[in-house]
Parts: C-alpha cells; structure tokens; sequence
C-alpha cells in the first residue's frame, strides 16, 4: 500500500536539517510518497524506522522476476483494477505446457515449433515467454530429460510442474540458474521445500485449494526468507479463476494484504479439453489480472490472437498510440501522386500506409494529428473536421506539392466531404474506400493523373 | 495477518431493458455488480448475443463466415429463420444496407416492408440497424417503427443529430433504442441526458460504438469498463443503462479473421469475451460458431 505523505512525516525525525537535499522533512515525506526521493537521502533515520518504512512503501504486489537475461519474465507491480484508472504495467507471460508423457519425438517437434513462432503487431515482437514442463509420465528419468532438453535448446523462461517434491527440486536443481518457477508448492510440501528454494534462489508457485490456504503459505515462506512467490488459488473455471483473480488483486490493492501481494499464475490448459474454450479462458485471464497463463496450443491461430489481445490490453491508456504528424511520402511520389489524408491513430497509418505500397502506386499520406484517435471520433471531437484539415493544408504547404487538386479521404467521414468542400474550395474531395484492405484496388483502378 | 474475502457492494442496479415481446421476449441488464462477480452481486440477465442478417446480399464477406449462410443470403427472412431455427440465435439484428445513400439508396417505405416480412417471420427480439447515416435513418426508422408498430423492436443508432426523431416515434410504437455516441464517456452521458428527457430510460440500450481485437479493442474495452463503473460506483444514473457491442463484422473485416476459420472465430469470440468482461450487456455477433462458443462459456455452471 502506497504510503501517504503525511503517514511517513510522523516517522521522520522532523529537524528539518536540510541533509536531504529538501527545505523540510515534511517536502522529503512528500517526495518519498510519490517516489521521487529514496529514504537512504535521510542520514539520521532509525534503522529499524527505514525498515519498516521501507516495507510499508513497497509495491502493493510484488515484482517477480522468472528468467534470466532478455528473455526473463517481469511480473508484478500491477497499480491499478482498471486500465483506464492508470495502466496495467506488466504484460502476463505466456506459458506453454510441454509434458514428459509425450514422446521425444513430439516434444521435439513442440519445441522447434515455438521457437519458430514469430509475432509482430506495430513494429513490436509479440513474444511466447515461459515453457512450462510437466511431470506426469511418473519417471523422474523422463522429467529430467524434458528439463535438459528445455534448458539447454531454448532460452525461454521456465516453470517446472511437478507433484512430487523430490523430484521437483531435484529438476530445479537443473536448471537453477535460469531461475525457474517451481510449482507446486503446498502445504504437504511447503517444510521440505524451503531450504532448497532458499538455496537455489528460484522463485516458488504457491498453490492452495483456497486463497486461504495460499495466506498462510505466502506468510511461512516470507517468514523463511522466499520472497519470489507466485500465486495459484486452484480455481477451476473462468468463474472461480475470475472470483480468485480479483480477490487477490483487491485485498492487495485496496485492503493492503501483504500475503496476497504477489502476482499469479493461472491453467487454461488444465481448466478446459476444448481449445477454443481454453484460449476464451485465457483470453479472460489477460483481462483479469494473471501473471501467467499457461496454456496447451502451438497452434498460432490460437496464439496470435491472444497475443494481440495481451498486447491490446497493456497498452498505456495514458498514451495513445500515435504516429508523428507530417507528410508521408510513400515510394517517392512526384506533383501528379495521389493525396490522402488520414489520423495520426497508430493502426489506421498502418493499414493505410501498408496499403499504399502494396497498391505501388506513389502517394503522399497526410497524418493529422488526433491525439491518437481514429477517424470518426477525431471528427466528432473537431480535431479531424473540414477546418482542422484545411489549416493542416496551409501549414503543410499541400498546394505546392502538387499540380492536381484532388484530395482522398477515408471513406468513412461521410459528413467531412461537405465540409472540406467548403474550406477547400479548390478542391475535388473523393471518398477513399470503406475498408483499408480496397485501397490498393482504389488506387491502382481509380487513380488517373 | 487473517484474511477476509474483499467482498464490494455496490447499492445500485444497472437498468434492466426488455427486447421483443412474448415468450421470447430477452431481458438485458440489472445487475448491480461487475460482469462474472457472481460471487458477489446479482446479474439476473445473462449477456444478450445477437446474430446479424442482412437486407442485402453481403459483399467482401470472408468465406469463412458466409459458409454457413451461403444458402440464404439472398433473402433475408431465410436469413433470419435459419439463424433461429439452425444456429438458435435468441436476438437477431437486422441492419438495412439497402438504405445506405452511398450505396442502393433504397426507400424507406422498401426497408420498411423487409423488416416487417423479417419481424413477422421470427419470435425472437429483433435489432433493425440503419446504417448510421443520421438524416436517412431518421426517415428509415421511423417508418420500421411504424409498420411494426407495438413489436417492441430495438431501433439503431439513434445518433447525436436524429436522436430526437428516432426516440419519438420509438415511443408512439412500443420500441427500444440503442444510444450511440462514438468512443468518449462524456458524449454517452450527454446523449443520455438529452434522450431522457422525454424518452424512458429503460428503453434505452447504449453503444459506444466498438472496435476490433487488433484495431483498438482497448479503446472499447476502457469506455464500457469506464460506464460501467460511473453507473455502479458513482450511480450516476444516465450511464446504467445496459451496453450494446456491435464488433462481429468489424473482426470479420480484418486480415487477421480472413486467414483461417479458427482464427477468425477466435479473433471474434475473443473480442466478444473482452467487452462482456468489460460490461457488456448485448453483443451482435457474425458467426454462428462464435455464438455457440461463447454462449457455452458464459454459461457453464458456477
């Protein structure tokens, strides 16, 4: 739970000594409460005050760190219940299970297949992040061999699934320093667990039959000095997975329940045999606040979307994705070259601008910019209507780029045309084509110089 | 430290609205609590999903999706009878394209006697849609209104510059209407401020209008997120009316739903499940399959 400024001025010494670099303690307290200033900057705090500021100040849901390198996993430190309130911060990682029952030969084949996945959206890589191995062949010899065969041919981030708390640690044991998550840890195993956690220092996923159970496991291992947990409340389906998820986010967010603070890791693939149901489920879980969601596809036509979906869901409401605004010149155009206009809205320059070099035909793509947002709620909102576009004309210089006066706009700003009519006189307005996927036909059919 | 479960009660109720008329009829609505929070709250109404029909013979339609109407497209009332008797649709939502003034510019009068044919042929809850061109749909609708009059059909979009028109003859004929104010809370409530005065609100369905998984589904996501909240926590009572997403063809439209079937399917189901976890109350979707999926879904026991 973030600490109110006026909350910490009461553990400050209160001397106003300056030392920190701030006229008064109270504008240090200030400071620290909005996390622009770091208590070490107070020379003569007690020890033993810093400490329990120190905790007191912590993110309400801890970071866990899953992996090593670049392809490690950062979850945790979710802020909010909402998007739209701030942002959700840490993208969930994608699992896939992988299970020792399978034969080498698939398992090899699954593997090559999802390293061979490859998404992109926007310029950005969509990225599978966890293999999680399964032991269910009862064979620690098979268990074994699966780990090695995911530690030393990938580099993805690993879960270790495992019911058998031998052979489980002795797997960890493996691939220690890739810092597994090694699941499950239950209250059967929880004592016989620890000292092995602690010593190779992999993060542990905690499961219970109920978020009960899970407090009183998250507080002995805490008290042990594990302090990298993930959390499984053992829900069954989407209502209980839901019920679980958002009982965990608001008892760390709103009730400051420090046993619950950490992120979570959530089955599809155990919930549901239907895959579609599966990836609805999972798509549920982006939603609603998993750390990880481990699902059975390599599919990517059940990977993609989710993928987009996880993307979609963790973009910063605060920024809207945007392109800068100018003149777009696409493949060299010339004074006779189409020009079109559209927003500045990140997916609508995309589709349009891709369109445009598929078409091959030169052409200037005037950006407005919006704000971000598209077509028809820019021109709703004035920053995409008839006198926004005309003033972009003169600041631009438009008339001077070409020696044609005719102008394409998107298709769907019905009541735009009338209005360019009139501040563009000049000016013969055509409709692009409704869908981006027509421009190429509209440009390359449409288009006489 | 103990724990106690973090139970939230919010002491209002999202409005409940009725669509059709008889046996068939669907509530929509009155909950007073968030999507799925069984656990905590009352949701009376399970999601309203729709399946589209369309007057006219679709174009650019993927085959994955026109596969299973290929048999009916021309005419609209197989159309709408098979996606009740074969897909058991429970809604269906009948958008008038012929009226487009880009396009056919058909009649009202013309639109008019398709949707009574359509009305008259099914027992569910019908959706008639125009096509979001307020000055003809003003003319369109009211005369759907009009010829089935007392249907208690769900009339749309009234818009920010025909609202006024559309909730006036809604009222004189016993029908519903879909609110629609594009992606900004502040315009919703504005429109519903404007519409309550003279139209009662129960009889109001809004649309924030929707986008699709890859084409700005967060948008959508935060703003019905967004009214949904304003209307429970705040009880701001021009924002409790039920939502409406109407996203199926825009997933449809997408590169990404016309590479494969099961992608396509789930490029829609998942949307639909993104905005029903938001707060939807009413989807119009495309594909049968998509309805099927997500029907099972939302309704597996607890």
């Amino acid at each position: 739970m973030a600490l109110k400024g006026a909350e910490i001025m009461k553990r400050l010494p209160k001397t106003n000594c300056k030392e920190c670099g701030y006229a008064t303690c109270f504008a240090f307290a200030m400071k620290l409460a909005t996390g622009g200033a770091k208590l070490e900057d107070c020379p003569y705090l007690a020890p033993e005050v810093k400490v329990e500021l120190e905790a007191a100040m912590a993110p309400p849901i801890k970071r866990v760190t899953i992996g090593v390198g670049e392809t490690a996993l950062v979850i945790g430190e979710e802020e909010v219940m909402f998007r739209h309130e701030k942002t959700f911060f840490h993208e969930p990682g994608i699992a896939i299970l992988i299970s020792d029952k399978e034969n080498d030969s698939d398992i090899e084949k699954k593997i090559k297949d999802i390293k061979e996945l490859h998404f992109e959206r926007i310029g950005k890589e969509l990225k599978i992040n966890l293999l999680a191995l399964s032991f269910e062949s009862g064979d620690k010899t098979k268990f074994e061999t699966l780990v090695k065969k995911a530690y030393e041919t990938t580099d993805f981030a690993l879960i270790l699934i495992c019911n058998n708390i031998d052979v489980l640690l002795s797997a960890a044991a493996l691939c220690a320093d890739r810092k597994p998550l090694v699941y499950p840890i239950t209250k059967e195993n929880i004592d016989l667990a620890i000292p092995k956690l602690k010593e190779l220092r992999t993060p542990a996923g905690v499961k219970g039959e109920s978020i009960e159970e899970i407090v009183s496991l998250t507080s002995t291992l805490k008290e042990a000095g594990v302090e990298e947990i993930v959390l499984d409340p053992g829900s069954k389906n989407l209502k209980e997975g839901i019920r679980d998820q958002t009982f965990i986010r608001r008892a760390a967010l709103k009730k400051g329940f420090r046993p619950l603070g950490y992120p979570t890791i959530t089955f599809p693939c155990f919930m549901y045999q239907d895959k579609f149901k599966e990836a609805l489920a999972a798509a549920a879980f982006i939603t609603k606040y998993a750390g990880i969601i481990v699902i059975s596809q390599v599919d990517k036509h059940f990977l993609f979307p989710l993928l987009v979906q996880r993307f979609n869901i963790y973009t910063d409401p605060r920024r809207p994705m945007t392109v800068e605004e100018k003149v777009y010149e696409i493949s060299k155009p010339n004074e006779y070259s189409p020009i079109l206009i559209s927003t500045n809205y990140a997916l609508d320059f995309f589709i349009v601008s891709g369109a445009i070099e598929e078409a091959n035909i030169p052409a200037y793509l005037c950006i407005k910019d919006t704000g971000g947002i598209g077509v028809m709620a820019a021109w709703t909102s004035g920053k995409f209507n008839g006198e926004a576009i005309a003033d972009f004309f003169k600041k631009y210089g438009i008339e001077n780029k070409v020696k044609h006066r005719k102008l394409i706009i998107p298709g769907v700003a019905k009541k735009l045309k009338d209005e360019l009519e009139e501040e563009l006189p000049d000016w013969e307005i055509i409709f692009g084509p409704l869908e981006g996927s027509d421009i190429p036909k509209f440009l390359s059919e449409g288009w006489k110089e | 430290m103990k724990y106690e479960a973090p139970l939230e009660k919010y002491p209002v109720n999202i409005r409940e609205a009725v669509l059709g008329k008889g046996e068939k009829a669907i509530k929509i609505g009155g909950e007073n609590t968030f999507p799925f929070h069984f656990f905590e709250g009352s949701l009376p109404d399970p999601p309203g999903l729709a399946l589209e029909v369309l007057d006219i013979q679709p174009e650019n339609w993927s085959h994955w999706v026109l596969e299973p109407f290929q048999d009916v497209v021309s005419d609209p009332v197989s159309w709408a009878k098979k996606c009740v008797d074969v897909f058991g649709a429970e809604i269906l939502c009948l958008r008038l394209l012929s009226t487009d003034p880009m396009g056919k510019d058909a009649s009202p009068k013309q639109a008019a006697v398709i949707a009574k044919k359509v009305a008259d042929a099914i027992d569910v809850p019908l959706i008639v849609w125009g096509t979001g061109t307020e000055e003809k749909d003003s003319r369109v609708l009211t005369e759907v209104a009009r010829l089935c009059s007392g249907k208690n059909l769900l009339l749309g979009p009234a818009l920010k510059g025909n609202y006024e028109e559309i909730a006036q003859i809604a009222l004189e004929h016993g029908h519903a209407i879909v609110a629609q104010a594009s992606m900004d809370v502040n315009l919703t409530k504005e429109l519903n401020i404007a519409l309550c005065k003279f139209f009662p609100p129960e009889k109001i369905v809004l649309d924030t209008t929707s986008s699709a998984l890859g084409y700005g589904l967060e948008y959508t996501f935060s703003i019905i997120e967004n009214v949904k909240q304003i209307g429970l926590i705040n009880r701001d009572n021009m924002m409790q009316m039920p939502i409406l997403a109407d996203f199926g063809g825009e997933c449809w439209r997408s590169k990404e739903a016309k590479e494969s079937k099961e992608q396509g399917i789930l490029w829609e189901a998942i949307t639909g499940i993104t905005f029903l976890l938001a707060g939807a109350n009413l989807l119009i979707l495309r594909h049968p399959d998509t309805l099927k999926l997500i029907k099972e879904m939302i309704s597996e026991k607890k």
